[in-house]
Formats: structure tokens, sequence, C-alpha cells
């Protein structure tokens, strides 16, 4: 049933955005009040906040991972970090984009930039990856870390060595599942970075750019003439489709390689 | 020169409320194999793992009294835990192989603690894995995946690791326990031949492996070291009723 869903949802989109794309919609402005053209400025703004938020968002949460996995011991503090983590993850995404605006584009005046996106989208999936980082190291065996220790490994030679090779997978998906989730998100962008029509590259991280799931509210909604735009914003649901597709294809082929290169015991 | 390899005096260990080694005084001399033999939960494990400080790693464990090895009080602020480590080996019940090759699985401990040249570590890696009688069964396929042995294989493999660091004392918890009966006596052959150049403590449930392969027996019970002396003497003509009954299957 779930299944039936998915693809009508995906032959839908299929339908009615396959006729619009063309090497030209993927690598040209928008012209004519976004009536024709492409949405290449879209693209590359949503590439570079999944850049941006992951430069971000991946090291901290794997560290922290890593500290609330390895190096707490079990006790109120772990626990609170834990619920504390899937609070945050269940902030709705809005008040991400609302709390966004107010500290970086207002507060530290980045203004509606790369910068403050990525820094919203990246708070947005912390959560995820430092769960993702936790659970991937929970699953390697005690055993290992014990075997390891007796033969005189410091704590972090044992995470290095052993732990995080073995954990290293199944962190990756989790870092990629991020990455779609990023690409697709609307609301924190909106006030915080995403610009309604920009038929500009950015060359710094304080630009405004155009971003994927934005664009499409914009084509369906707005612009000189909507009916119009209308085969454009299909076009743009199959590329972000698309590309949050492929990411999760990636994120099961790269799970599935790892699992036979690491064979646990 | 300490009079004893091991020794220790007076220990008491707690797992929180819990006290699982009482009043233990224990003593091993050098080149010897100990077994550590009892029913389950008494301590002997415990005490096995007071001597490379594997319990650090467990929560809420407290401990008085004293353990020494080569005459040093090894729970001293000054010590130095993965030295302490380099030089008290321990195989475990499980064999635990990294995910590693054969050759890295055996480099392992060389590596953590500082050795770079290859070549000395190529050369110590045969050794060790000759010295584990595993070296013929796996000299070509130093490459492949530890997992790829079997469970005997594999435990010989960390008897291999542990030896490759060139520690005095090796400490073993049921290392034989997970194997089959050929792996179980290939094992104890090796620790036969290992107590030429080592100290061995050896935990056992198995009551003719501890008659195989050990000089002095200690018998535990609900954490007291209830009677200690030659293995011939333990099991031929024991002091005490209770060591008596354990060794006659009365209880286990």
């Amino acid at each position: 049933m779930v299944v039936a869903i998915l693809f009508i949802i995906l032959g839908f989109i299929v339908i009615r955005g396959f006729s619009v794309i063309s090497w030209k919609f993927l690598t040209t402005m928008p012209e004519d009040g976004m009536t024709k053209g492409g949405i290449l400025p879209a693209i590359v703004g949503t590439l570079s906040l999944v850049a941006g938020s992951m430069i971000f968002a991946f090291p901290i949460g794997v560290l922290s991972g890593i500290y609330i996995n390895e190096y707490l011991t079990d006790s109120w503090l772990k626990r609170f970090m834990r619920n504390m983590t899937n609070n945050l993850a269940g902030v709705p995404s809005i008040v991400f984009g609302l709390f966004g605006m107010t500290l970086f584009v207002n507060t530290l005046k980045f203004g509606d930039s790369i910068l403050a996106g990525s820094l919203t989208l990246g708070l947005m999936v912390l959560p995820v990856i430092i769960r993702t980082t936790e659970e991937a190291l929970k699953s390697v065996d005690d055993s290992l870390r014990h075997g390891s220790y007796a033969l005189g490994a410091t704590k972090l030679q044992t995470i290095r060595r052993v732990v995080l090779p073995i954990a290293y997978p199944n962190i990756i998906t989790g870092v990629i599942l991020s990455i779609s989730r990023v690409s697709g998100e609307t609301a924190p962008i909106l006030f915080t970075v995403a610009a309604y029509f920009l038929p500009k590259l950015p060359t710094s991280i304080f630009d405004q750019v155009m971003a994927l799931p934005y664009h499409l509210y914009v084509l369906t909604t707005s612009g000189l003439n909507p009916e119009a735009s209308r085969p454009m914003a299909y076009g743009t649901a199959l590329v972000l489709i698309a590309i949050v597709l492929f990411v999760n294809l990636l994120a099961n082929g790269l799970r599935r390689y790892f699992g036979k290169k690491v064979k646990m015991n | 020169m300490a009079e004893y390899k091991v020794e220790t005096k007076n220990l008491n260990l707690f797992y929180g409320e819990f006290q699982a080694l009482n009043n233990i005084n224990f003593i091993a001399k050098e080149n010897t194999v100990s077994a550590f033999i009892g029913p389950s939960g008494c301590g002997k494990s415990t005490l096995l793992r007071v001597f490379n400080r594997m319990n650090d790693l467990i929560d809420n464990v407290k401990m008085d009294g004293k353990a020494f090895i080569d005459g040093k009080n090894i729970y001293k602020k000054n010590v130095v835990v993965d030295e302490l480590r380099k030089n008290v080996g321990m195989v475990f019940q499980k064999p635990n192989p990294f995910p590693k090759s054969i050759f890295e699985n055996v480099a392992y401990g060389l590596r953590v603690n500082g050795v770079h040249d290859n070549k000395y570590i190529t050369h110590v890696v045969e050794s060790s894995l000759k010295k584990a009688a595993l070296w013929d069964e796996v000299k070509d396929k130093l490459k492949k995946s530890a997992f790829e042995l079997s469970g005997g294989q594999q435990q010989r493999l960390c008897i291999a690791r542990t030896l490759a660091v060139e520690p005095s004392i090796v400490l073993m918890d049921e290392p034989a326990s997970a194997l089959d009966p050929m792996s179980t006596a290939k094992i104890e052959d090796l620790i036969y031949e290992l107590k030429k150049n080592y100290t061995i403590i050896i935990v056992t449930h198995n009551m003719q492996q501890a008659g195989r392969v050990s000089d002095y027996t200690a018998f535990f019970y609900l954490g007291e070291l209830v009677e200690y002396d030659e293995t011939k003497t333990i099991f031929t003509n024991p002091k005490d009723v209770k060591t008596q009954n354990y060794i006659t299957g009365r209880f286990g």
C-alpha cells in the first residue's frame, strides 16, 4: 500500500514534469517571469546549502555522538543528553527557520545568506546525525573494545582503530539521509536564505540563493503567470525528488557495500 | 627480584553493594600455571580482571586491599594502566578478533604501543603466530579477514595477538569453553608450552582441564579463596570439605 502511494506520487510528478526536463532546464537561469528557461540557480543554491549544512553538522554531530556514547558513563547526564537530542529532533522545521532568522540573520547580522541558511539547516539535522552516530557506535560489541584495551590501547586509539571503522558505514548512512532532508526542507530556508528570484549564481557565503523546494512553491503560486509556470514547477519537483531518491539509493548501496566489507562476528 | 610474580593481600572488591571478592590472599610464582576453579559467579573472573585492571572499565566497582605484579602495587596512582596491560595480557572466553586481517589483528598491539618499523612488525607477527601454533594454518592467508577462521583458530589468533606485545603474564578467562574438543586440546597443549616463558592464570569450569594444564589450583566459593595448593593435592587430597564436594561434583 505504501509502495503504491509512493509510485502514484512519483508517477504523477514524472508524467507532468518530464516534458520540461532538458539540459537547458538544468543549466540556465529562469526567464520570462519564470515561465521559461531553467532552474540552475535553484540547483546550485540547494547544493551549496547541502554542503554548508554538512560542513557544520557533520563534525559536530559525529564528535558529539562519540562523546556521548564512548566518554559519558551511564549517568543522568547521558540520559539527559539523549533526551535533549530527541527533543531537538522533534522541533518543527519552521521553528528552526524562525530561530535561524532571529539568531543568524538578525542578531549575528549574517543577513539572508548561505551562511545563515546552512547553519539553520545544520542545526535541524544535527540531532539526526548525533543519533545515528550514537546508534552506530552502540552496535559495536563491547568485547572488541575490551580486546583492544587488554592490549594496552588507550580509549582514543580504540575508538579510532576499532570502533569507528566498524561504525563508519552506519554513520555515513545517517549523514546521507540528512542530506536528503536538507535538500527538501522549505521552512528553515524561508526566512534565512531563500530568494524569490535571483538569476545569478552565488559568489560568497553571504549571498542569498534560490533553492529547489522554495522555488517549487514560488513557481506554483506566484510569478507573473502561475499557470504558465506550472510545467516548470513539476520539473522542479522532479529534479528535487530525483536528488532525494538518488541520495537514498546511494545510502542503501553504501550500507550494503560496507556491510559486506566489515563482517561482524 | 620479587618473591612472587603475582600477589594479592587482603583484597576485597564490591560491585555496588555486592561483595564479589572477600579477603583474597593469592600468590603465583613465575612461569607457573595457576587455575581458578569454582562454581559460577564466585569471583574467579573478577579476580582475574584485577590483575590487568580491566575492572576499571566497569562502573560502580570499589576495591580495597593490594594487588602486586613483580612486587609493585598496580593500583597506585602513578601506574600507567596501558603499560600494565602490555605486560599482563588477557585472552577472553569468546574469541574477539578485530574485523581486520589476520596480520593486522596480531600487529594491532604493536601499532598501538608505538611500533612503526614494518619489518619488525612482520617478524613479530610471524613469531607470535608460531608461538600460538597457528602459523602453518594461516601463513598463506595473512591478509584474509580474521573472521574466515574457525572458532578455535580465532582463539589462537587472539592468543597470538596477546603474545605479540610480549607480556610476562597471560590471563585466560575460560579460553576453551566456547570451542570444540579438538580446539580445546590444541589450546591446552599451547598453555603447557607457553608455561616455559610466561606466567599463566587460567579460569576454568572444566576440572579435568585444570588437572591437565595447571601446576597450582585455587578453589573459589562465594567470593572467597577457599583453598589453594598444588594441583595434585587439590584433586587427590583437598583439605576443605567444600573443595572436596566441588571436585567430586556434589555441586557445580
